[in-house]
């Protein structure tokens, strides 16, 4: 085994000694097609939990987006977004002549699995924030692709805002079954329903 | 019984184990060839139940072997990893605030490897005094430094109430391994042993009693079954298996009575007092399937013992006077 996969080993170890990281699956069985996971977003803690959660063979083709600026700027920072999670990197700066969402439909070419956050920001209150419409570009890209919404539960406890140490609070992901673009839906209409089948997984939790 | 005090300690340790898994082995070989036969539904329930039961006490038993026979630095470790299941589930079911993460890192990462490794030292009298004297004031101190002044009594109650049970109580199970009583060294492994089993019998017995006589609850709105009577039964049953062990223990068969009843006693209610916080939790039954929190019932499991070790052993350190 190279380093990044017994890092990422100890890593995944150290987020189930921690929160329990325990993935739900409802409606969605954990196979490996191509996905795009979709979740509620609370805390800098949310793409561990859920690549923890994940069972091992997907880890490998699961990959999460991280801001270039910030995720290249040292060393170590690169290493563990580059090596351990293979991460899509998009920068967060528009340029006029470039499409933000290339990197990922590049990603989806290839055949990966993605997770994203849609609401675009970590949020505060319980209720997740309207989603922005990247998901909806991308589930028209990729017709074929599985959209699987997922509610993360209680990981705002494990880690504040501010806060560096995590706490070892328990923590569950439950995924959903798969939310899919019908033939000629509005762009708000499908991001509300998308909205609003990660929310009701807070109810099967 | 003469023949058994005269073999070496090492020896009857190993006789103890060998009868331990001989009994499990026994059961499970049983409930294996009970699942063959026909059943109805709730037969079929009752046999779930028994066979998650029965896979606890191995992982139990599996453990208590391996704290054994790794050595009194192991064993402290291994409690200490339940311990710090148990205070995570309970952590988990009790609300805090943002202002309690520094008080929660204290006392995970700072008051339970402390505690315990006092427990590895036998700092004994160290180990009895650190949390109720210096933690039971640093914790609100911690608190109050975060600078959020709601419900801060009810927070600062839950964090104690977690460090007590799952940290405090649950690490006078490795003081007793570490216990050396007068003539009865290195055979703390059968004290912890006795400790369990009495507890557990007064559970079951308890469990079984309150099915049979059907008494009306003490308690209605904390445990439907839980009345004065089953609870003696339990206490009584406790008593007399602790008698049966006698020869395990330093105890003269009336002192093992008495202790098998205490134990058994604190045990029992320290469970409904589990309850009567699981309620107040909002979790209402948790047993064999995963809550809303992804707890796994650790906590429901070692709770009886988090209460009774702590009795049991300052009753057998008082009454040696060590």
């Amino acid at each position: 085994m190279k380093l990044p996969e017994v890092a990422g080993l100890a890593l995944a170890f150290i987020a189930r000694l921690i929160t329990g990281a325990q993935g739900h699956w409802y409606g969605s069985p954990p196979k490996a097609e191509q996905r795009i996971y979709f979740a509620n977003h609370q805390s800098h803690f949310d793409w561990v939990l859920i690549w923890a959660a994940l069972p091992r063979d997907l880890r490998a083709v699961t990959r999460p987006i991280a801001a270039r600026d910030y995720w290249t700027k040292t060393p170590l920072r690169h290493w563990i977004t580059r090596e351990i999670f293979n991460a899509v990197y998009v920068s967060r700066e528009r340029k006029d002549d470039e499409d933000p969402l290339e990197p990922l439909m590049e990603a989806l070419r290839n055949g990966d699995s993605l997770v994203i956050f849609p609401e675009g920001t970590r949020g505060h209150t319980g209720e997740p924030a309207p989603f922005k419409s990247g998901l909806y570009s991308l589930a028209q890209a990729f017709p074929e692709v599985q959209l699987i919404p997922a509610w993360i539960d209680n990981v705002q406890r494990v880690m504040p805002k501010g806060e560096v140490v995590p706490v070892p609070i328990l923590c569950t992901v439950v995924f959903g079954a798969p939310v899919a673009l019908q033939p000629a839906e509005e762009r708000r209409a499908f991001l509300d329903r998308a909205r609003r089948a990660v929310i009701a997984l807070r109810e099967v939790a | 019984m003469g023949s058994l005090r005269s073999l070496s300690t090492s020896q009857q340790v190993g006789l103890l184990f060998v009868t331990l898994f001989g009994v499990i082995a026994l059961a499970t070989l049983l409930a294996f060839a009970r699942s063959f036969r026909e059943s109805n539904d709730a037969q079929r329930a009752l046999q779930e139940r028994f066979a998650r039961d029965l896979r606890a006490v191995w992982i139990g038993a599996l453990l208590f072997w391996v704290a054994w026979a790794a050595g009194p630095f192991v064993s402290t470790l291994l409690f200490g990893f339940v311990s710090f299941f148990a205070l995570r589930e309970f952590v988990t079911l009790t609300h805090t605030r943002r202002a309690d993460h520094r008080a929660l890192l204290l006392a995970f990462f700072v008051v339970l490897p402390a505690q315990y490794a006092l427990v590895g030292m036998r700092l004994f009298n160290a180990f009895t005094v650190f949390i109720p004297v210096y933690v039971f004031f640093a914790i609100p101190v911690i608190s109050a430094l975060a600078n959020d002044p709601q419900r801060f009594l009810e927070r600062t109650a839950k964090i104690q109430w977690g460090i007590a049970v799952c940290v405090f109580g649950m690490s006078h199970a490795p003081a007793l391994l570490l216990l050396d009583l007068p003539r009865w060294q290195e055979r703390g492994a059968f004290l912890v042993f006795y400790l369990v089993v009495v507890v557990a019998t007064a559970q079951v017995v308890q469990e079984l009693a309150s099915r049979r006589l059907r008494r009306r609850p003490v308690a209605r709105a904390i445990s439907r079954s839980f009345s004065w009577r089953a609870w003696g039964a339990g206490a009584a049953a406790a008593a007399v298996v602790g008698l049966l062990l006698y020869w395990t223990t330093p105890f003269k068969p009336l002192e093992a009575l008495v202790m098998g009843a205490i134990a058994g006693a604190t045990g029992s209610l320290g469970e409904f007092v589990m309850k009567a916080l699981k309620r107040d939790a909002g979790v209402r039954n948790w047993r064999g399937r995963t809550s809303v929190t992804g707890a796994v019932g650790l906590l429901d499991r070692v709770a009886p013992l988090c209460f009774a070790a702590p009795v049991f052993f300052h009753s057998v350190r008082w009454y040696y006077a060590i």
